[in-house]
């Protein structure tokens, strides 16, 4: 008799649950990885055309364009201004490289972006400099500014246990920002890429580091303004790195090549996450978890509070490119 | 005048925060054949240390660092370089974040009382001294720092 119910409420289950899942898989994240494994010329240094090209394989996956201006195109309307945030706290080793950020750029004035409506930024003026860029502010060039240029708001922005103040680049300046950070190990938190790049968008991020970062990597990114106006996460894997960051640790970077797009930044991040574990593991490195610091985070950017993407690996869809 | 007198007194203790002696420990261009110091060296207390290396810091800062100094460097026209030193309180700070580090990778380096060497990094303790030294590209990287190490090494000993 109890298994008579069992099996009825079995199958009642499995006939609810078959069209939510195949709704579910409609709705999937999509995370485009595009490498070459040719992309350094000789020794260290990246050949710009090749990754000017790898930019666009990406661009048009993602998009499912015949050419990369088309892609830009549907990102930014005309007349608005685009921050580009990138991520410069470790200096020149390990941050959102100076020569892709400069094809980014190319390619968005070719889809009618001016350079005067194209704003790179981070924390610090000197983060930025530490990385290659040249700090910049003439307004009718593209300007490269760390928040010390413009400062923050004067008013706490809340959500959850995140009050800060936020960037005044990214409220008053930006109407819309690409998340440019990188792929990389972190001591606390486990993994940084694009929810925890948005630290560099407030004033207290040392602030957030107890508890393996969570639920402060997911509380800041629901601050309104960074959640209404990132709308492209372009992860920077050229150099990657899976132990001892944020700082460069030039022993624990390897080359991995590529960039990584993705709209939902848990989705990149989980991503993310798995290429790092996995490089661990190769490297005979222990998992995150046994060190405990799994980026708990990334599930709590996907509960029911916060809603800002997916960690399901059934729910993304991973292409390579 | 004696107002004056302590205007400048106060004036001088409200200085910038490197401190005399800090830059000492970092040898100069041409102490160390093919090495150059390249711009100003850097202070950072423990509770500032999060402004240079956010989320890194805070292991410092439990192991009881009580500044860190920072300086650039070129080798040559080859790399570029960056050489950090941290006070931490006592030897057992040091000894602390040195081992706190994978080994994965390294060998053991002969500079410090303990060191390794990872090709294009070398770290080290020397008394309460821990010391982190970095290039950018790796080619030629680990004899040249290893040349470096040696020169602070020899400055931290003198401390």
């Amino acid at each position: 008799m109890h298994d008579r119910a069992t099996s009825r409420r079995d199958l009642l289950r499995a006939c609810l649950a078959a069209p939510l899942q195949a709704a579910a898989l409609q709705n999937k994240s999509r995370v485009v990885i595009a490498r070459d494994a040719r992309l350094r010329a000789s020794g260290s240094s990246v050949d710009s055309a090749r990754l000017l090209k790898m930019l666009d394989r990406a661009m048009q996956s993602f998009y499912d364009c015949d050419s990369p201006v088309q892609a830009w195109k549907r990102i930014v309307k005309p007349g608005e201004v685009v921050g580009l945030k990138v991520n410069c706290l470790a200096g020149r080793g390990i941050s959102t490289s100076v020569a892709f950020v400069e094809a980014l750029c190319e390619r968005l004035q070719q889809a009618g972006v001016p350079a005067k409506n194209i704003v790179i930024w981070d924390r610090l003026n000197r983060d930025l400099e530490s990385a290659g860029y040249r700090v910049a502010s003439h307004p009718d060039r593209i300007r490269c500014i760390g928040n010390d240029t413009l400062g923050y708001e004067d008013e706490l922005a809340v959500y959850g246990s995140a009050g800060s103040l936020l960037s005044t680049t990214l409220t008053r300046v930006c109407d819309a920002v690409l998340n440019l950070p990188v792929l990389k190990d972190h001591g606390i938190a486990g993994v940084t890429m694009a929810l925890k790049n948005m630290f560099g968008a407030i004033h207290n991020p040392n602030k957030y580091h107890v508890n393996v970062g969570d639920p402060y990597v997911a509380d800041v990114y629901m601050l309104p303004p960074i959640r209404q106006k990132v709308r492209l996460h372009i992860c920077d894997a050229i150099t990657a790195q899976y132990e001892g960051g944020p700082s460069y640790m030039p022993q624990w970077s390897w080359p991995y090549n590529g960039l990584i797009v993705a709209r939902d930044p848990v989705a990149l991040d989980y991503t993310g996450w798995q290429i790092i574990e996995q490089q661990r593991s190769e490297k005979g490195m222990k998992a995150l978890k046994e060190l405990r610091r799994e980026p708990a985070y990334i599930g709590t950017a996907a509960d029911a509070q916060h809603r800002l993407g997916t960690n399901d690996p059934r729910r993304i869809e991973r292409v390579e490119v | 005048m004696r107002a004056a007198l302590l205007i400048a007194v106060f004036a001088v203790s409200c200085g910038p925060k490197t401190r005399p002696g800090t830059s000492a420990l970092f040898p100069k261009t041409g102490e160390v054949p093919g090495w150059s110091q390249k711009g100003e060296t850097r202070t950072f207390q423990a509770g500032d240390l999060w402004q240079y290396n956010d989320g890194d810091a805070d292991r410092y800062v439990r192991a009881g660092v009580e500044r860190l100094l920072t300086t650039d460097y070129r080798y040559q026209d080859k790399a570029d370089a960056i050489a950090d030193i941290y006070i931490m309180k006592n030897a057992e700070g040091a000894k602390t974040i040195l081992e706190s580090e994978s080994e994965v990778g390294s060998q053991t380096a002969q500079v410090g009382t303990a060191g390794r060497l990872y090709g294009a990094s070398v770290t080290f303790r020397q008394g309460r001294y821990f010391v982190r030294l970095v290039a950018y590209e790796e080619a030629e990287a680990s004899q040249a720092l290893m040349d470096l190490g040696r020169a602070i090494d020899k400055k931290l000993v003198r401390e």
